[in-house]
Protein backbone atom coordinates (compact mmCIF):
# COMPACT_ATOMS: atom_id res chain seq x y z
CA UNK A 1 0.00 0.00 0.00
CA UNK A 2 0.91 3.21 -1.03
CA UNK A 3 0.88 6.59 1.57
CA UNK A 4 -1.39 9.18 0.48
CA UNK A 5 -2.58 12.52 0.94
CA UNK A 6 -5.91 14.19 0.22
CA UNK A 7 -7.41 17.15 0.34
CA UNK A 8 -11.35 17.00 1.22
CA UNK A 9 -13.20 18.77 -1.91
CA UNK A 10 -16.77 20.11 -1.83
CA UNK A 11 -18.48 17.19 -3.60
CA UNK A 12 -21.92 19.50 -3.15
CA UNK A 13 -20.90 22.32 -5.22
CA UNK A 14 -22.59 21.36 -8.45
CA UNK A 15 -25.68 20.99 -6.77
CA UNK A 16 -26.12 24.66 -5.44
CA UNK A 17 -28.68 26.77 -7.13
CA UNK A 18 -27.91 30.33 -7.37
CA UNK A 19 -30.44 33.58 -7.52
CA UNK A 20 -29.34 34.86 -10.60
CA UNK A 21 -31.22 38.50 -9.59
CA UNK A 22 -30.56 40.30 -12.00
CA UNK A 23 -31.33 38.06 -14.81
CA UNK A 24 -34.39 37.75 -13.65
CA UNK A 25 -35.06 41.26 -13.99
CA UNK A 26 -33.34 41.67 -17.08
CA UNK A 27 -34.97 38.87 -18.63
CA UNK A 28 -38.23 40.58 -17.80
CA UNK A 29 -37.18 43.97 -19.55
CA UNK A 30 -35.51 42.15 -22.82
CA UNK A 31 -38.99 40.72 -23.15
CA UNK A 32 -40.62 44.42 -23.02
CA UNK A 33 -37.82 45.59 -24.92
CA UNK A 34 -38.28 42.78 -27.77
CA UNK A 35 -41.97 43.29 -28.15
CA UNK A 36 -41.58 46.33 -28.38
CA UNK A 37 -38.95 46.49 -31.34
CA UNK A 38 -41.18 43.97 -32.81
CA UNK A 39 -44.30 46.01 -32.68
CA UNK A 40 -42.52 48.90 -34.04
CA UNK A 41 -40.61 46.76 -36.82
CA UNK A 42 -43.83 46.45 -38.56
CA UNK A 43 -42.94 42.29 -38.65
CA UNK A 44 -46.00 41.65 -37.11
CA UNK A 45 -49.10 44.07 -37.59
CA UNK A 46 -50.47 46.31 -34.70
CA UNK A 47 -53.55 44.47 -35.23
CA UNK A 48 -52.12 41.01 -33.88
CA UNK A 49 -49.62 42.69 -31.40
CA UNK A 50 -50.06 46.21 -29.98
CA UNK A 51 -46.81 47.60 -28.71
CA UNK A 52 -46.52 47.84 -25.02
CA UNK A 53 -46.39 51.46 -25.27
CA UNK A 54 -49.28 51.53 -26.84
CA UNK A 55 -51.23 49.42 -24.72
CA UNK A 56 -49.93 52.34 -21.98
CA UNK A 57 -51.11 54.74 -23.71
CA UNK A 58 -54.49 53.58 -24.60
CA UNK A 59 -54.71 52.82 -20.32
CA UNK A 60 -53.80 56.19 -19.79
CA UNK A 61 -56.47 57.54 -22.73
CA UNK A 62 -59.19 55.47 -21.19
CA UNK A 63 -58.59 56.02 -17.54
CA UNK A 64 -59.22 60.01 -18.53
CA UNK A 65 -62.18 59.66 -20.50
CA UNK A 66 -63.43 57.69 -17.68
CA UNK A 67 -64.44 54.75 -19.67
CA UNK A 68 -61.99 52.75 -17.34
CA UNK A 69 -63.97 53.86 -14.75
CA UNK A 70 -66.77 52.15 -15.77
CA UNK A 71 -66.17 49.18 -16.30
CA UNK A 72 -63.52 48.68 -13.76
CA UNK A 73 -66.35 49.49 -11.13
CA UNK A 74 -68.87 47.20 -12.95
CA UNK A 75 -66.18 44.02 -12.75
CA UNK A 76 -64.93 45.26 -8.93
CA UNK A 77 -68.59 45.54 -7.84
CA UNK A 78 -69.46 42.56 -9.38
CA UNK A 79 -66.03 40.68 -7.99
CA UNK A 80 -66.77 41.76 -4.31
CA UNK A 81 -70.03 41.27 -3.88
CA UNK A 82 -69.55 37.48 -5.26
CA UNK A 83 -66.55 37.24 -3.36
CA UNK A 84 -68.13 38.28 0.08
CA UNK A 85 -70.77 35.91 -0.39
CA UNK A 86 -69.36 33.18 -1.15
CA UNK A 87 -66.74 33.04 1.12
CA UNK A 88 -69.52 34.08 3.63
CA UNK A 89 -71.47 30.62 2.81
CA UNK A 90 -68.76 28.59 2.76
CA UNK A 91 -67.45 29.39 5.80
CA UNK A 92 -70.37 29.22 7.68
CA UNK A 93 -70.88 25.91 6.13
CA UNK A 94 -67.31 24.72 6.23
CA UNK A 95 -67.80 25.45 10.40
CA UNK A 96 -70.95 23.00 10.66
CA UNK A 97 -69.66 20.86 8.52
CA UNK A 98 -66.47 20.90 10.42
CA UNK A 99 -68.15 20.53 13.40
CA UNK A 100 -71.08 18.36 13.33
CA UNK A 101 -71.08 15.10 12.30
CA UNK A 102 -74.45 14.99 11.51
CA UNK A 103 -73.55 18.11 9.02
CA UNK A 104 -70.70 16.36 7.51
CA UNK A 105 -72.90 13.30 6.78
CA UNK A 106 -75.48 15.61 5.07
CA UNK A 107 -73.11 17.99 3.88
CA UNK A 108 -70.26 16.18 2.13
CA UNK A 109 -71.91 13.95 -0.66
CA UNK A 110 -73.36 17.03 -1.63
CA UNK A 111 -70.57 18.84 -1.63
CA UNK A 112 -68.68 15.60 -3.87
CA UNK A 113 -71.32 15.76 -6.21
CA UNK A 114 -71.46 18.92 -6.74
CA UNK A 115 -67.81 20.57 -6.48
CA UNK A 116 -66.18 19.08 -9.91
CA UNK A 117 -69.00 20.96 -12.07
CA UNK A 118 -67.20 23.78 -13.71
CA UNK A 119 -69.23 27.05 -12.28
CA UNK A 120 -69.16 28.48 -16.10
CA UNK A 121 -71.67 25.80 -17.49
CA UNK A 122 -73.78 26.53 -14.97
CA UNK A 123 -73.94 30.30 -16.05
CA UNK A 124 -76.80 29.84 -18.62
CA UNK A 125 -78.79 27.65 -15.67
CA UNK A 126 -78.48 30.56 -13.66
CA UNK A 127 -79.24 33.10 -16.44
CA UNK A 128 -82.20 31.54 -17.20
CA UNK A 129 -83.13 31.38 -13.22
CA UNK A 130 -81.93 34.47 -12.27
CA UNK A 131 -81.72 36.89 -15.37
CA UNK A 132 -79.07 38.49 -17.53
CA UNK A 133 -78.86 41.22 -15.22
CA UNK A 134 -76.03 41.25 -12.32
CA UNK A 135 -77.50 38.55 -9.77
CA UNK A 136 -76.36 35.71 -11.99
CA UNK A 137 -72.83 37.52 -12.50
CA UNK A 138 -72.60 37.43 -8.70
CA UNK A 139 -73.81 34.25 -7.79
CA UNK A 140 -72.18 32.27 -10.04
CA UNK A 141 -68.78 34.03 -8.71
CA UNK A 142 -70.20 33.26 -5.21
CA UNK A 143 -70.67 30.07 -6.45
CA UNK A 144 -66.76 29.39 -7.49
CA UNK A 145 -65.83 30.44 -4.15
CA UNK A 146 -67.92 28.71 -1.86
CA UNK A 147 -66.71 25.57 -2.52
CA UNK A 148 -63.18 25.87 -1.96
CA UNK A 149 -63.92 27.86 1.08
CA UNK A 150 -66.31 25.23 2.12
CA UNK A 151 -63.86 22.44 1.61
CA UNK A 152 -60.66 24.16 3.10
CA UNK A 153 -62.69 25.56 6.15
CA UNK A 154 -63.90 22.36 6.72
CA UNK A 155 -60.70 20.42 6.63
CA UNK A 156 -59.76 22.72 8.69
CA UNK A 157 -61.79 22.47 11.54
CA UNK A 158 -61.45 18.89 11.96
CA UNK A 159 -57.50 19.44 12.04
CA UNK A 160 -57.14 20.85 14.93
CA UNK A 161 -54.42 19.60 17.00
CA UNK A 162 -55.49 16.63 18.76
CA UNK A 163 -52.70 17.72 21.89
CA UNK A 164 -53.99 20.92 21.66
CA UNK A 165 -57.33 19.90 22.29
CA UNK A 166 -56.14 17.71 25.41
CA UNK A 167 -54.10 21.11 26.74
CA UNK A 168 -56.72 23.43 26.63
CA UNK A 169 -59.22 21.22 28.46
CA UNK A 170 -57.03 20.60 31.18
CA UNK A 171 -56.83 23.93 31.79
CA UNK A 172 -60.76 23.62 32.04
CA UNK A 173 -61.50 25.03 28.79
CA UNK A 174 -65.17 24.57 27.59
CA UNK A 175 -66.83 23.76 24.50
CA UNK A 176 -67.66 27.49 23.75
CA UNK A 177 -63.92 28.16 24.45
CA UNK A 178 -61.98 25.14 22.92
CA UNK A 179 -64.22 26.47 19.57
CA UNK A 180 -62.68 30.62 20.45
CA UNK A 181 -59.39 29.37 21.37
CA UNK A 182 -58.61 26.49 19.62
CA UNK A 183 -60.39 24.71 16.62
CA UNK A 184 -60.90 28.67 14.76
CA UNK A 185 -57.24 29.98 15.18
CA UNK A 186 -55.94 26.54 13.86
CA UNK A 187 -57.89 26.63 11.39
CA UNK A 188 -57.40 29.89 10.09
CA UNK A 189 -54.19 29.01 7.83
CA UNK A 190 -56.30 26.65 5.57
CA UNK A 191 -59.76 28.93 5.53
CA UNK A 192 -57.06 31.65 4.45
CA UNK A 193 -55.39 28.86 1.65
CA UNK A 194 -59.06 28.77 0.54
CA UNK A 195 -59.66 32.40 0.15
CA UNK A 196 -56.74 32.63 -2.13
CA UNK A 197 -57.91 29.61 -4.29
CA UNK A 198 -61.60 31.66 -4.22
CA UNK A 199 -59.71 34.65 -5.49
CA UNK A 200 -58.61 32.95 -8.19
CA UNK A 201 -61.58 30.98 -9.95
CA UNK A 202 -63.59 34.49 -8.96
CA UNK A 203 -61.87 36.71 -11.45
CA UNK A 204 -61.81 33.52 -13.77
CA UNK A 205 -65.86 33.74 -13.54
CA UNK A 206 -66.27 37.19 -13.39
CA UNK A 207 -64.68 37.67 -16.81
CA UNK A 208 -66.69 34.22 -17.95
CA UNK A 209 -70.02 36.29 -17.07
CA UNK A 210 -69.22 39.26 -18.33
CA UNK A 211 -68.02 37.94 -21.69
CA UNK A 212 -71.79 35.97 -21.84
CA UNK A 213 -73.68 38.71 -21.23
CA UNK A 214 -72.84 42.27 -19.73
CA UNK A 215 -72.54 45.41 -21.17
CA UNK A 216 -69.83 46.86 -18.91
CA UNK A 217 -66.82 45.18 -17.10
CA UNK A 218 -63.52 44.41 -18.21
CA UNK A 219 -64.35 40.45 -19.44
CA UNK A 220 -67.20 42.75 -21.81
CA UNK A 221 -64.23 45.13 -22.93
CA UNK A 222 -61.98 42.65 -23.50
CA UNK A 223 -64.79 40.55 -25.23
CA UNK A 224 -65.73 43.65 -27.42
CA UNK A 225 -62.44 44.94 -28.43
CA UNK A 226 -61.92 41.58 -29.99
CA UNK A 227 -64.80 41.89 -32.33
CA UNK A 228 -64.00 45.18 -33.15
CA UNK A 229 -60.69 44.19 -33.52
CA UNK A 230 -59.33 46.76 -30.85
CA UNK A 231 -56.42 44.92 -30.07
CA UNK A 232 -54.99 47.95 -27.91
CA UNK A 233 -57.74 48.00 -26.35
CA UNK A 234 -57.87 44.08 -25.74
CA UNK A 235 -54.53 44.19 -24.16
CA UNK A 236 -55.43 47.47 -21.79
CA UNK A 237 -58.57 44.46 -20.70
CA UNK A 238 -55.59 41.72 -20.19
CA UNK A 239 -53.22 44.48 -18.42
CA UNK A 240 -56.20 45.47 -16.10
CA UNK A 241 -57.41 42.02 -15.12
CA UNK A 242 -53.38 40.86 -14.52
CA UNK A 243 -53.01 43.81 -12.44
CA UNK A 244 -56.73 42.93 -10.10
CA UNK A 245 -55.08 39.07 -10.07
CA UNK A 246 -51.51 40.41 -8.31
CA UNK A 247 -53.45 42.51 -6.32
CA UNK A 248 -56.04 40.66 -4.97
CA UNK A 249 -53.17 38.13 -4.11
CA UNK A 250 -51.12 40.61 -2.41
CA UNK A 251 -54.12 42.10 -0.05
CA UNK A 252 -54.81 38.54 0.77
CA UNK A 253 -51.46 38.24 1.72
CA UNK A 254 -51.35 41.43 3.67
CA UNK A 255 -54.22 40.50 5.34
CA UNK A 256 -53.12 37.20 6.80
CA UNK A 257 -49.80 38.47 7.55
CA UNK A 258 -52.42 40.90 10.14
CA UNK A 259 -54.54 38.18 11.07
CA UNK A 260 -51.73 35.33 11.42
CA UNK A 261 -49.13 37.28 12.90
CA UNK A 262 -47.60 34.08 14.33
CA UNK A 263 -47.20 32.19 11.17
CA UNK A 264 -44.67 35.64 9.58
CA UNK A 265 -42.09 36.20 11.98
CA UNK B 1 -53.94 17.83 49.05
CA UNK B 2 -52.90 14.37 49.04
CA UNK B 3 -54.00 11.90 45.31
CA UNK B 4 -55.11 8.41 46.20
CA UNK B 5 -55.50 6.49 43.71
CA UNK B 6 -57.68 3.69 44.17
CA UNK B 7 -56.83 -0.03 42.16
CA UNK B 8 -57.62 1.67 38.87
CA UNK B 9 -58.05 -0.61 35.49
CA UNK B 10 -57.86 0.85 31.89
CA UNK B 11 -58.81 -1.41 29.25
CA UNK B 12 -59.21 -0.39 25.71
CA UNK B 13 -62.07 -1.93 23.56
CA UNK B 14 -61.65 -1.21 19.74
CA UNK B 15 -64.54 -1.32 17.27
CA UNK B 16 -63.87 -4.81 16.42
CA UNK B 17 -64.48 -5.62 20.36
CA UNK B 18 -60.73 -6.36 20.50
CA UNK B 19 -59.63 -5.56 24.34
CA UNK B 20 -56.49 -3.75 25.47
CA UNK B 21 -55.68 -4.16 28.80
CA UNK B 22 -53.48 -0.98 29.74
CA UNK B 23 -53.37 -0.66 33.42
CA UNK B 24 -54.78 -3.28 36.10
CA UNK B 25 -55.41 -2.29 39.32
CA UNK B 26 -52.90 0.33 40.17
CA UNK B 27 -53.04 1.47 43.59
CA UNK B 28 -50.85 4.28 44.58
CA UNK B 29 -50.86 7.44 46.92
CA UNK B 30 -48.85 10.94 46.71
CA UNK B 31 -49.10 12.75 49.78
CA UNK B 32 -49.11 16.29 50.41
CA UNK B 33 -45.85 18.19 49.26
CA UNK B 34 -44.31 14.80 48.27
CA UNK B 35 -42.67 13.99 44.79
CA UNK B 36 -43.34 10.82 43.48
CA UNK B 37 -42.43 10.12 40.18
CA UNK B 38 -43.49 6.90 37.64
CA UNK B 39 -41.38 4.32 35.70
CA UNK B 40 -41.87 1.56 33.92
CA UNK B 41 -40.77 0.07 30.33
CA UNK B 42 -42.62 1.67 27.29
CA UNK B 43 -46.23 1.04 26.66
CA UNK B 44 -46.53 0.12 30.66
CA UNK B 45 -49.59 2.62 30.84
CA UNK B 46 -47.51 5.11 32.37
CA UNK B 47 -49.38 8.32 30.31
CA UNK B 48 -52.21 6.67 30.65
CA UNK B 49 -52.31 6.44 34.46
CA UNK B 50 -51.42 9.88 34.30
CA UNK B 51 -54.38 10.72 31.88
CA UNK B 52 -56.95 9.10 34.19
CA UNK B 53 -55.79 11.38 37.71
CA UNK B 54 -55.65 14.66 35.30
CA UNK B 55 -59.55 14.09 34.20
CA UNK B 56 -58.74 13.40 30.15
CA UNK B 57 -59.34 9.80 30.29
CA UNK B 58 -62.40 8.01 32.03
CA UNK B 59 -60.76 4.60 33.94
CA UNK B 60 -62.68 1.46 33.23
CA UNK B 61 -62.57 0.79 36.92
CA UNK B 62 -61.53 2.13 40.54
CA UNK B 63 -61.27 5.72 41.52
CA UNK B 64 -58.78 9.11 41.80
CA UNK B 65 -59.63 10.55 44.72
CA UNK B 66 -57.85 14.13 45.77
CA UNK B 67 -57.99 14.71 49.40
CA UNK B 68 -57.09 17.40 51.97
CA UNK B 69 -56.85 21.58 51.60
CA UNK B 70 -57.23 23.54 48.80
CA UNK B 71 -57.26 27.72 48.09
CA UNK B 72 -60.25 28.76 46.63
CA UNK B 73 -60.16 29.43 42.78
CA UNK B 74 -57.51 26.83 42.46
CA UNK B 75 -57.67 23.76 40.52
CA UNK B 76 -56.81 20.26 41.39
CA UNK B 77 -54.33 19.57 38.92
CA UNK B 78 -52.58 21.02 36.06
CA UNK B 79 -50.67 18.80 33.65
CA UNK B 80 -47.28 19.28 31.65
CA UNK B 81 -46.82 17.50 28.26
CA UNK B 82 -44.17 15.50 26.83
CA UNK B 83 -44.61 17.13 23.44
CA UNK B 84 -45.16 21.00 24.93
CA UNK B 85 -48.25 21.35 23.64
CA UNK B 86 -48.58 25.19 23.04
CA UNK B 87 -50.77 27.42 21.43
CA UNK B 88 -48.32 28.56 18.10
CA UNK B 89 -51.05 31.34 17.81
CA UNK B 90 -50.52 32.78 21.56
CA UNK B 91 -47.59 35.12 22.67
CA UNK B 92 -45.51 33.21 25.66
CA UNK B 93 -47.82 35.43 28.02
CA UNK B 94 -51.14 34.95 26.57
CA UNK B 95 -50.08 30.84 26.81
CA UNK B 96 -49.64 30.96 29.93
CA UNK B 97 -52.13 33.00 31.23
CA UNK B 98 -54.95 29.99 29.04
CA UNK B 99 -55.12 28.56 32.39
CA UNK B 100 -56.00 31.57 33.91
CA UNK B 101 -58.48 32.80 31.72
CA UNK B 102 -60.48 29.76 31.87
CA UNK B 103 -60.48 30.28 35.72
CA UNK B 104 -62.06 33.48 35.62
CA UNK B 105 -59.31 35.31 36.72
CA UNK B 106 -59.37 38.94 35.77
CA UNK B 107 -56.98 40.33 33.33
CA UNK B 108 -54.99 42.46 35.86
CA UNK B 109 -54.73 39.50 38.28
CA UNK B 110 -53.81 37.18 35.06
CA UNK B 111 -51.26 39.76 34.38
CA UNK B 112 -49.30 39.58 37.59
CA UNK B 113 -49.31 36.26 38.06
CA UNK B 114 -48.40 35.45 34.57
CA UNK B 115 -45.55 37.97 35.21
CA UNK B 116 -44.58 36.32 38.72
CA UNK B 117 -44.73 32.77 36.82
CA UNK B 118 -42.49 34.22 34.49
CA UNK B 119 -39.74 34.90 36.22
CA UNK B 120 -39.18 31.82 38.13
CA UNK B 121 -39.35 30.08 35.29
CA UNK B 122 -36.77 32.07 33.58
CA UNK B 123 -38.69 33.45 30.44
CA UNK B 124 -38.74 37.18 31.66
CA UNK B 125 -38.03 39.08 28.55
CA UNK B 126 -39.96 36.66 25.63
CA UNK B 127 -42.95 37.05 26.70
CA UNK B 128 -44.08 38.68 23.34
CA UNK B 129 -42.38 35.67 21.42
CA UNK B 130 -44.28 32.80 19.46
CA UNK B 131 -43.40 29.23 20.40
CA UNK B 132 -42.05 28.73 17.32
CA UNK B 133 -39.31 31.11 17.97
CA UNK B 134 -38.72 29.47 21.08
CA UNK B 135 -35.98 26.33 21.28
CA UNK B 136 -36.94 23.28 22.97
CA UNK B 137 -36.00 23.65 26.41
CA UNK B 138 -37.47 27.58 26.45
CA UNK B 139 -40.45 25.99 25.01
CA UNK B 140 -41.08 23.59 28.16
CA UNK B 141 -40.50 26.13 30.68
CA UNK B 142 -43.28 27.97 29.27
CA UNK B 143 -45.10 24.36 29.76
CA UNK B 144 -44.66 24.71 33.20
CA UNK B 145 -45.18 28.14 33.55
CA UNK B 146 -48.62 27.55 31.88
CA UNK B 147 -49.02 24.91 35.09
CA UNK B 148 -48.26 26.55 37.51
CA UNK B 149 -49.69 30.16 36.53
CA UNK B 150 -53.01 28.12 37.88
CA UNK B 151 -51.19 27.32 41.38
CA UNK B 152 -52.75 23.90 41.37
CA UNK B 153 -52.82 21.23 43.66
CA UNK B 154 -50.85 18.65 42.42
CA UNK B 155 -48.60 19.01 39.30
CA UNK B 156 -48.76 16.13 36.74
CA UNK B 157 -45.93 16.03 34.45
CA UNK B 158 -45.85 13.46 31.45
CA UNK B 159 -42.02 12.92 30.55
CA UNK B 160 -41.95 16.66 30.83
CA UNK B 161 -38.14 16.31 29.63
CA UNK B 162 -38.29 13.78 27.17
CA UNK B 163 -37.88 15.77 24.14
CA UNK B 164 -34.69 17.78 25.05
CA UNK B 165 -31.57 16.60 24.39
CA UNK B 166 -29.71 15.23 27.29
CA UNK B 167 -27.67 18.26 28.85
CA UNK B 168 -31.19 20.51 28.37
CA UNK B 169 -32.54 17.82 30.17
CA UNK B 170 -30.25 17.97 33.16
CA UNK B 171 -29.98 21.47 33.21
CA UNK B 172 -34.17 21.78 33.27
CA UNK B 173 -34.34 18.84 36.25
CA UNK B 174 -31.98 21.24 38.35
CA UNK B 175 -34.51 23.87 37.52
CA UNK B 176 -37.49 22.29 38.32
CA UNK B 177 -36.46 21.20 41.53
CA UNK B 178 -35.41 24.51 42.66
CA UNK B 179 -38.86 25.64 41.53
CA UNK B 180 -40.70 23.03 43.04
CA UNK B 181 -39.25 23.60 46.32
CA UNK B 182 -40.02 27.43 46.87
CA UNK B 183 -44.10 25.79 45.96
CA UNK B 184 -44.01 22.19 46.78
CA UNK B 185 -47.07 21.00 45.37
CA UNK B 186 -47.56 17.24 45.31
CA UNK B 187 -45.93 15.90 41.84
CA UNK B 188 -46.49 13.01 39.68
CA UNK B 189 -43.63 12.45 37.74
CA UNK B 190 -44.09 10.29 34.83
CA UNK B 191 -40.46 9.25 33.17
CA UNK B 192 -38.80 6.09 31.46
CA UNK B 193 -35.75 7.36 33.07
CA UNK B 194 -34.69 5.51 35.89
CA UNK B 195 -31.72 7.88 36.79
CA UNK B 196 -33.92 10.77 36.67
CA UNK B 197 -36.59 9.17 38.84
CA UNK B 198 -34.41 8.46 41.76
CA UNK B 199 -32.70 12.54 41.44
CA UNK B 200 -36.06 13.96 41.44
CA UNK B 201 -38.32 12.06 43.70
CA UNK B 202 -39.27 11.36 47.23
CA UNK B 203 -40.46 7.92 45.87
CA UNK B 204 -40.30 6.07 42.65
CA UNK B 205 -43.27 3.49 41.67
CA UNK B 206 -42.25 0.89 39.54
CA UNK B 207 -45.22 -0.03 36.94
CA UNK B 208 -44.33 -3.20 35.08
CA UNK B 209 -45.18 -3.46 31.33
CA UNK B 210 -48.76 -3.99 29.82
CA UNK B 211 -51.37 -4.46 31.31
CA UNK B 212 -49.28 -2.01 33.92
CA UNK B 213 -49.21 -3.27 37.97
CA UNK B 214 -47.54 -1.85 40.30
CA UNK B 215 -44.31 -3.93 40.65
CA UNK B 216 -42.88 -1.74 43.57
CA UNK B 217 -42.15 1.78 44.83
CA UNK B 218 -38.38 2.57 45.92
CA UNK B 219 -37.65 5.51 48.15
CA UNK B 220 -35.15 7.80 46.88
CA UNK B 221 -33.95 8.16 50.10
CA UNK B 222 -31.95 10.93 49.56
CA UNK B 223 -31.17 14.36 51.10
CA UNK B 224 -32.50 17.88 49.61
CA UNK B 225 -31.47 19.95 48.11
CA UNK B 226 -30.09 17.74 45.42
CA UNK B 227 -27.47 18.09 44.01
CA UNK B 228 -25.21 16.63 41.10
CA UNK B 229 -22.71 15.21 42.97
CA UNK B 230 -25.35 12.90 44.43
CA UNK B 231 -25.90 10.82 41.26
CA UNK B 232 -22.17 8.74 42.70
CA UNK B 233 -24.03 8.55 46.23
CA UNK B 234 -24.25 5.19 46.69
CA UNK B 235 -27.88 5.91 48.21
CA UNK B 236 -28.64 6.69 44.94
CA UNK B 237 -26.75 3.82 42.99
CA UNK B 238 -28.60 1.53 44.97
CA UNK B 239 -31.94 2.72 44.38
CA UNK B 240 -31.38 2.90 40.62
CA UNK B 241 -30.15 -0.65 40.41
CA UNK B 242 -32.86 -2.04 42.49
CA UNK B 243 -35.21 -0.28 40.36
CA UNK B 244 -33.60 -1.43 36.69
CA UNK B 245 -32.94 -4.96 38.13
CA UNK B 246 -37.29 -5.00 38.80
CA UNK B 247 -37.95 -3.12 35.11
CA UNK B 248 -34.94 -5.23 33.01
CA UNK B 249 -36.86 -8.24 32.83
CA UNK B 250 -40.04 -6.33 31.76
CA UNK B 251 -37.92 -4.34 29.45
CA UNK B 252 -36.51 -7.31 27.59
CA UNK B 253 -40.01 -8.88 27.53
CA UNK B 254 -41.30 -5.90 26.22
CA UNK B 255 -38.91 -5.29 23.18
CA UNK B 256 -39.62 -9.12 21.97
CA UNK B 257 -42.62 -8.72 22.28
CA UNK B 258 -44.56 -8.20 18.73
CA UNK B 259 -47.65 -7.29 20.58
CA UNK B 260 -46.23 -4.63 22.50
Amino acid sequence: MAIERVVVRDRTRFLLRREHRAVRVLALLGLLVLWEATARSGWVPALFLPSPVGVIEETVDMARSGQLLIHLGASLRRLAAGFVLGAGAGIAAGVVVGFFSLAEAVGQPLIAATFPVPKIALLPLLILWLGIGELSKVVVIALGVFFPMAINTAAGVRQADPLLIRAAVSFGAGRVSLIRKVVIPSALPTVFAGLKLGAGTALLLLVAAEMIGAESGIGFLVLQAGNLMETTKLMVGLLVLSVLGVLSHWSLDRLERLVLPWRHT
Amino acid sequence: MRVLVDRVSKVYRDRSGTELAALDAIDLAVESEEFVALVGPSGCGKSTLLGIIAGLLPATSGRVVFEGERRTGTPLAATVFQEFALFPWRTVRANVELGLEELGVSRDERARRARRVLDVTGLAGFEARYPHQLSGGMRQRVGIARALAVEPAVLLMDEPFSALDAQTRTLMMEELLGIWEASRQSVLYVTHNIQEAVYMADRVVVLSRRPGRVLDVVAAGLARPRTESLQGHPAFVGAVERIWSLIRVEAQAAIEDPEA
